[in-house]
């Protein structure tokens, strides 16, 4: 055994750099796998929580009737007396907060500037709200408070609004009218996701009530889970007359399925990339197998069988592996674990509203995936070195010497 | 006692449409002990003889026996642990493995042959020394001459103590001083040994070394004389 790895070591020091370049082919792609598979995870991960953190929660009280993307206020879509409902979802144990939400549609104004948004009244002191209480300036609003609103970044930069100015409001109404009051900016958010900052603002739920004329009504009872996989079990126990509960696996059906898929998506991304490496690995090894046909000639001569000849081969592969293996992995994981703290910035990629991205991607790289690559990246190298070695075993003797004269 | 014996050995090698009669109805018995010679010019077999001897190959037709054992049905591997215990080679080109140095050269076919690492030591130091090689045992084959390598050579064909040792031409790119040394020692270890030798070649110095000469010419076997 330790024979064949000396042979092993020392044929592949024969040739150094053809030795080197194709211990780096692999590190390279080993890297590149891992940190794919980093960037992927990081992500899925970010979209969803994203999206569940802002936009949809992991369950929603709505009414039977209720339209999510019409945004009306009228009376027949809305729930009533939510504050009451949502203090006895919040009291189930598996649930961490729940609490009412309006949502209207608008248009806030400054200056000359004019831009459609979605109105959401919220009672501020929840921790539902707690992503949005991330303000580059001001305070975020109080639930007795009558003038006061915040707004996103990317909208106050629109607008070239600060915290203080004011802005109007138009609103759309339960009477299917509109209505308009002057409002004052009392802070200024940013979730990190420009796409969604940019198109909400918020109220406290009794001022978008009393504006939108939707007294004592909320268009659902947003709600937070210790524990998202416990999503089905609370929908069973929530039901009544005239409302639907939603879990986050039905309002985001195309988020969940390209996370259902994007294990398959990573594994046909590392089979091409691995394909790419195992070629390289098996060129340099069938380079050596050709030129070594002579000296398997003469050790076959000597008494050497063909699984004795594979084991000379596989040697080669397996330090190679090895090596470019290692290489790889410590470069991936570097890589995943800098862009993991300071994050890959893409910005706003106008994602639609059902799939919301931070603009700023942080990697993740969890120890099993990688040791799964790792694995997966050795075993492939070793299994294609297998057609090299096959060939170097089946030499015959006779041939290999009377190529060689 | 014979080490190997042939009947009506023939090897035809066909490449593409093309066939070359090597050989044709050989019959030839080397017996225990034997210090053979093989003559002819180029092309008339020779090396085709001795690859059929040394069970490297196979014969299109006739048979082949190693100390009374027909070999045609042995495969690869058969033919491989055959060879490994009883059938020592040395090369006309100098056959070291590059890689390996005088003293794991000639330890390769002892590891073939499953020894400890206590008897491969002896053994490889008993043969170094026999060759006049022990003060370059840790050498490359890059860093010996063309007849130390020989030597080694020679070593390692007689390393797992084989009935028989089969070399192809092994003075043929050896200076005279050389080529002379090589043949000396492989004609005392025959004595010493009493290890079977059959060598081909068409050196006049080399073949007056021999007890037997046998003479090929287009696969046939013209002359065996003993001399
Ligand atoms: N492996 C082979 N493939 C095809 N032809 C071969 C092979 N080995 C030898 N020959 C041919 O067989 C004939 C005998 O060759 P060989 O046994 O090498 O003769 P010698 O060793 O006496 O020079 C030659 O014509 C040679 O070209
Ligand atoms: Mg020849």
């Amino acid at each position: 055994m330790a024979n064949y790895f000396k042979m092993a070591y020392r044929n592949l020091g024969r040739h150094r750099r053809r030795t080197f370049l194709s211990a780096l082919a692999l590190a390279l792609g080993t890297a590149l796998l891992m940190f794919i598979a980093a960037f992927f995870q990081g992500e899925m991960r970010s979209s969803m929580e994203t999206t569940l953190r802002l936009n949809t929660g992991h369950i929603q009280v709505q009414d039977a009737d209720y339209d999510p993307d019409k945004l009306s206020v009228a009376w027949e879509y809305l729930l009533e007396n939510p504050e009451q409902a949502a203090a006895q979802i919040e009291a189930l144990d598996a649930v961490q907060v729940a609490t009412p939400r309006l949502l209207a549609s608008g248009i806030v104004s400054a200056g000359d500037e004019s831009v459609g948004v979605q109105i959401m009244g919220v009672v501020p002191d929840s921790a539902a709200n707690d992503p949005y209480r991330n303000l580059v300036a001001g305070n975020f609003i109080t639930a007795d408070d009558r003038e006061g609103i915040v707004i996103g970044a990317p909208l106050a930069k629109s607008l070239g609004l600060n915290a203080g100015d004011s802005l109007n409001l138009l609103i759309n109404t339960s009477e299917g009218g509109v209505d308009q009051q002057q409002f004052i900016v009392r802070g200024i958010f940013t979730t990190g996701t420009t796409a969604y900052d940019k198109g909400i603002v918020f109220l406290p739920l009794s001022k978008a009530q009393a504006f939108s004329g939707a007294t004592n009504h909320a268009s659902l009872i947003f709600v937070l889970l210790k524990d998202r996989e416990q999503a089905e079990d609370v929908k069973a126990a929530l039901h009544g007359e005239g409302i639907k509960v939603e879990t986050w696996t039905e309002m985001n059906e195309l988020l969940t399925l390209v996370n259902d898929f994007s294990d398959a998506y990573l594994a046909i991304i590392n089979l091409i990339i691995l394909s790419i490496t195992a070629t390289v690995i098996v060129n340099t090894l069938l380079m050596s197998v050709f030129e070594r046909t002579r000296e398997i000639g003469i050790l076959s001569a000597i008494g050497m069988k063909g699984r004795q000849v594979v084991a000379l081969f596989l040697a080669e592969a397996f330090l190679l592996a090895l090596a470019g293996v290692a290489a790889g992995s410590l470069m991936g994981w570097a890589c995943s674990a800098y862009f993991g703290k300071v994050g890959i910035y893409f910005g706003d990629l106008g994602m639609s509203s059902d799939m919301l991205l931070n603009d700023r991607i942080f990697t993740i790289l969890p120890l099993d995936s990688a040791l799964n690559l790792i694995v997966t990246a050795f075993v492939i190298t070793i299994a294609a070195s297998l057609y090299p070695a096959r060939i170097a075993s089946r030499m015959e003797p006779v041939e290999a010497l009377h190529k060689a004269q | 006692m014979e080490v190997a014996k042939l009947t009506g050995v023939t090897r035809v090698y066909k490449i593409g449409e093309v066939e070359t009669r090597a050989l044709n109805g050989v019959s030839l018995t080397i017996n225990d002990g034997e210090f053979t010679s093989l003559v002819g010019p180029s092309g008339s077999g020779k090396t085709t003889l001795l690859q059929l001897i040394g069970c490297l190959d196979k014969p299109s037709a006739g048979k082949v026996f190693i100390a009374g054992k027909e070999t045609s049905s042995l495969n690869r591997n058969q033919r491989a642990d055959l060879r490994k215990g009883t059938i020592g080679f040395v090369f006309q080109f100098f056959a070291l493995i590059p890689t390996l140095t005088a003293y794991e050269n000639v330890e390769m076919p002892l590891l073939l042959n499953g020894k400890s690492s206590a008897q491969r030591k002896e053994r490889v130091m008993d043969l170094l020394n026999a060759v006049g090689m022990t003060g370059r045992a840790h050498h490359r084959p890059d860093q010996l001459s063309g007849g130390q390598q020989q030597r080694v050579a020679v070593a390692r064909a007689l390393a797992a103590a084989p009935k028989l040792i089969l070399a192809d031409e092994p003075t043929a790119n050896l200076d005279t001083e050389n080529g002379e040394q090589v043949m000396e020692l492989m004609k005392r270890l025959n004595k010493e040994t009493r290890t079977t030798f059959v060598f081909a070649t068409h050196d006049p110095r080399v073949i007056r070394y021999a007890s037997r000469v046998v003479t090929l010419e287009d696969g046939a076997i013209v002359k065996d004389a003993n001399g």
